[in-house]
């Protein structure tokens, strides 16, 4: 039962990562590929309708995963305090920056948004990849599962870590960069004319940065969490997580020229990349950098057999018709954008 | 100060801050089904025009609502996470039901009402912002559901090392607690979307501006404010006091300020509660009147705070007295406002009687400070304990967060806010100003 819940809420942290991914990676290259206010209300427009909605599965995830796992909920989100509450602060600034923008024409006020848009956009694609490095690593939990890491500390990857260190900084590197290349590639597949060749050509950059990155974070991963070897040596089918990876990432330079192909890759190379760190953690969720004993497990973090049995009954039907909503929505706002019909 | 203080104050400030919006958000959903349905009956543009303009309004707020409301979520686990650990469990369910049943609904289905309107058709536009209204309000209800666990714990067993364990399902969802606290809730809410669209239409009537949809507003928000008003106080006010009067009883003699367990107890008007001296300051009491309204018996005697032991009393009674009172005294004057304006609107006269237009202007912030007062009382009244009678607030903290750090991001949070708020009244202004003859 752990295993399924452990799953779910792997599945709904995917896919907050690739559907608000591409808000973020839009909100990275808008100022890179938008010159103009026209094609810059062409990218906001292209997220406008469905961000909030893609935001929606942080929040649905993290309630999930605090039914399921409340004392790991506990422990990484006290244990993480300062870099969590710049998360939502960086979150509250991206979200009124696109909810704010249009609101006045103004030669001030349109261009000030469109910088915090994007600096808050960056910002969080490199914090979502820096907590995603302190998962991997491990943190210094005590025997009460708690812990509290300071946002550096000599930014080794040793006993005394901080949030920031060379490795999540890696991470962080390599998410920012994924997450351009995911934006992007939206941006292309959302937009037409020139507005799309330069998301284009970003994506192409973005992607030659990635071949790199992906091997340097794969080697130091396994390098610094011994956890992974013993998981995939353990259980070698869980390659196919990798695999998946590897194939986003060939499947969106070999079919660069079509128009949802690439993007979808990306997803796919997103999915990859986090079911792959998920399969070689498991059973832990938020392992130990000290003694693995003190790590969190699926098994010592989750919550009583009742209340995951019930949850079940509910999530599955729930997230069913969630999904219905969300197909509706994306079909309704299908194809490339038009600025004829504004909203309000 | 010490930590606690600080972790109290940062959700006590993020959750007031917050709860701004969502209670005119989900007033106001109701309010645009109605002009919806209106603009469907009749066929006339001039209702879709109102509901449009009132959609913008609707969408600055829910962007507030949402970016703001992130953060409350969070904090359970950041500021709260010993609470978090052993509850989790049980509250987490609400919480996550609450994101997986309504902000799916909500978040999709406005994308469509603010963007889709040519592509849906009127049929499909109106479902849209009644699927929005169905969204807040199920939202609504599973806050307040975890509100109510925490106010009136039900369905969980003690686990060996004191953890809370959910044992019913159904318990939580049907605690006798939420149904009143619900229905006063959002009805508080539709109080607050009322007494907007009353003043920003009694707003354009006084300054002979779009006076067509002044009319409207003026009309729907009355009429709707008047039926809202008088149900704040019965049945559902009547209801949540018994649920306090039961199920916490220090907190009702708090809130009155009764120092004295009596028989045939009065009810405090006015007056200061001296918690040292245990005696309420210069009181205008109606005698007996609180027998009366808890148990229906003029003589019946009603339990004072000496009846309990001190600690458990609720740690800031002046602050609970003040709210209660606030919140009473506006409840009631508001049913005079809306019901003077619906007699007026009946009669034919309101629309020409410019004081009275006056008075449903100014009155536009008063719901707001009354639904605060609201869940001060219901907040405050919960103290000492983070669950009621299992667990005090200070077990419930964040041990290895410091007073430095909390108050960092409580200042973070207090300046971030300080931008929101300035940004929102500019642009809610300009879309008043700019008014629902434009687009």
């Amino acid at each position: 039962m752990e295993t399924i819940w452990f799953m779910l809420v792997a599945v709904m942290i995917a896919t907050y990562v690739v559907l608000d991914g591409f808000d973020l990676g839009a909100g990275i290259v808008h100022l890179l590929v938008a010159r103009t206010d026209r094609e810059r209300r062409q990218v906001l427009r292209s997220i406008g309708p469905v961000w909030d909605g893609n935001e929606v599965w942080l929040i649905a995830g993290g309630g999930t995963l605090y039914f399921a796992f409340p004392a790991l909920y506990a422990s990484s989100f006290s244990g993480f305090y300062l870099p969590l509450m710049m998360v939502l602060w960086l979150l509250i600034l991206r979200g009124i920056s696109i909810e704010f923008r249009n609101h006045i024409d103004s030669l001030v006020w349109k261009p000030f948004w469109d910088v915090v848009f994007g600096g808050a956009s960056a910002l969080l694609a490199i914090f979502f990849g820096a907590a995603l490095g302190n998962v991997v690593r491990g943190v210094p939990l005590d025997p009460a599962n708690e812990f509290f890491l300071p946002l550096w500390a000599n930014f080794g990857t040793g006993r005394e870590v901080g949030i920031l260190d060379w490795y999540t900084m890696l991470v962080a590197v390599a998410a920012f960069a994924t997450l351009t290349v995911h934006g992007a590639l939206w941006v292309a597949l959302k937009t037409d004319g020139e507005l799309e060749q330069r998301a284009r050509k970003v994506a192409l950059t973005g992607w030659w940065s990635l071949l790199p990155l992906t091997a340097a974070i794969t080697w130091c991963s396994f390098a610094i969490q011994p956890r992974l070897s013993a998981s995939y040596g353990a259980r070698p089918w869980g390659c196919v997580f990798p695999l998946l990876a590897v194939a986003g990432l060939i499947g969106m330079r070999a079919m660069r020229r079509r128009t949802v192909a690439p993007f979808l890759c990306s997803a796919l190379y997103i999915v990859g990349m986090l079911t792959s760190a998920a399969f070689g953690l498991y059973p832990y969720v938020l392992p130990s950098n000290l003694d693995p004993a003190l790590g969190l497990t699926v098994h010592n973090a989750a919550a009583a057999p009742y209340g995951l049995k019930v949850g079940l009954a509910w999530f599955i039907p729930g997230m069913v018709l969630a999904t219905g909503y969300f197909v509706y929505t994306y079909r309704s706002f299908a194809g490339k954008v038009s600025l004829e019909e504004e909203g309000h | 100060m010490d930590a606690l203080t600080i972790h109290r104050l940062h959700f006590a400030f993020t959750v007031t801050f917050h709860y701004i919006f969502p209670q005119l958000t989900m007033g106001l959903a109701l309010l645009l089904v109605v002009l919806k349905t209106m603009a469907l009956r009749t066929g006339n543009e001039h209702y879709d025009r109102a509901a449009r303009f009132w959609a913008r309004i609707f969408a600055i707020n829910f962007a507030m609502g949402v970016v703001t409301g992130i953060p409350m979520e969070f904090q359970f686990g950041t500021n709260w996470a010993r609470f978090s650990k052993s509850a989790g469990g049980v509250i987490g369910q609400t919480l996550a039901m609450e994101g997986v049943f309504s902000f799916f609904l909500e978040s999709s289905f406005l994308g469509l009402f603010l963007f889709g309107e040519k592509k849906l058709g009127p049929k499909g536009h109106w479902l849209a912002g009644f699927l929005v209204f169905l969204g807040s309000w199920l939202s609504g209800f599973f806050i307040v559901a975890t509100d109510a666990w925490m106010q009136h714990p039900v369905g969980y067993t003690l686990g060996p090392h004191g953890e809370i364990l959910l044992s019913s399902f159904w318990a939580l969802l049907l605690n006798p607690w939420l149904l009143w606290q619900y229905l006063h809730n959002m009805i508080g809410a539709v109080v607050t979307g009322a007494f907007a669209m009353a003043a920003v239409g009694a707003f354009y009537l006084l300054v002979k501006r779009a006076e067509p949809y002044g009319r409207t507003f003026v009309r729907v928000g009355v009429i709707a404010g008047a039926a809202a008003t008088v149900l704040m106080l019965f049945p559902t006010g009547d209801g949540q006091g018994k649920n306090i009067a039961f199920h916490q009883p220090p907190t009702l003699a708090a809130m009155e300020g009764l120092f004295e367990s009596e028989a045939g107890a009065p009810l405090a008007l006015i007056g200061q509660p001296d918690v040292d001296k245990r005696q309420l300051d210069n009181p205008l009491v109606i005698p007996r009147a609180l027998s009366f309204l808890t148990y229906q018996r003029w003589h019946a005697d009603v339990r004072g705070l000496n009846a309990f032991p001190p600690d458990r009393w609720p740690d800031n009674i002046p602050l609970l007295y003040f709210s209660y009172h606030i919140m009473v005294g506006l409840g009631t004057i508001f049913i005079a406002v809306m019901a003077l304006a619906a007699l007026e609107l009946w009669r034919g006269r309101l629309f020409a009687q410019r004081k009275l237009l006056w008075l449903l202007m100014l009155s536009a912030p008063f719901p707001y400070i009354g639904n605060t007062a609201g869940w001060i009382t219901a907040e405050a009244g919960r103290q000492p304990w983070l669950i009621y009678g299992l667990m005090r607030t200070p077990e419930g903290v964040s041990p290895h967060v410091s007073a430095g750090n909390a108050l960092f991001t409580l200042i973070g949070f207090m300046g971030m806010y300080a931008v929101l708020a300035i940004l929102f009244l500019l642009l809610v202004y300009r879309e008043i100003d700019h008014g629902p003859e434009a687009a």
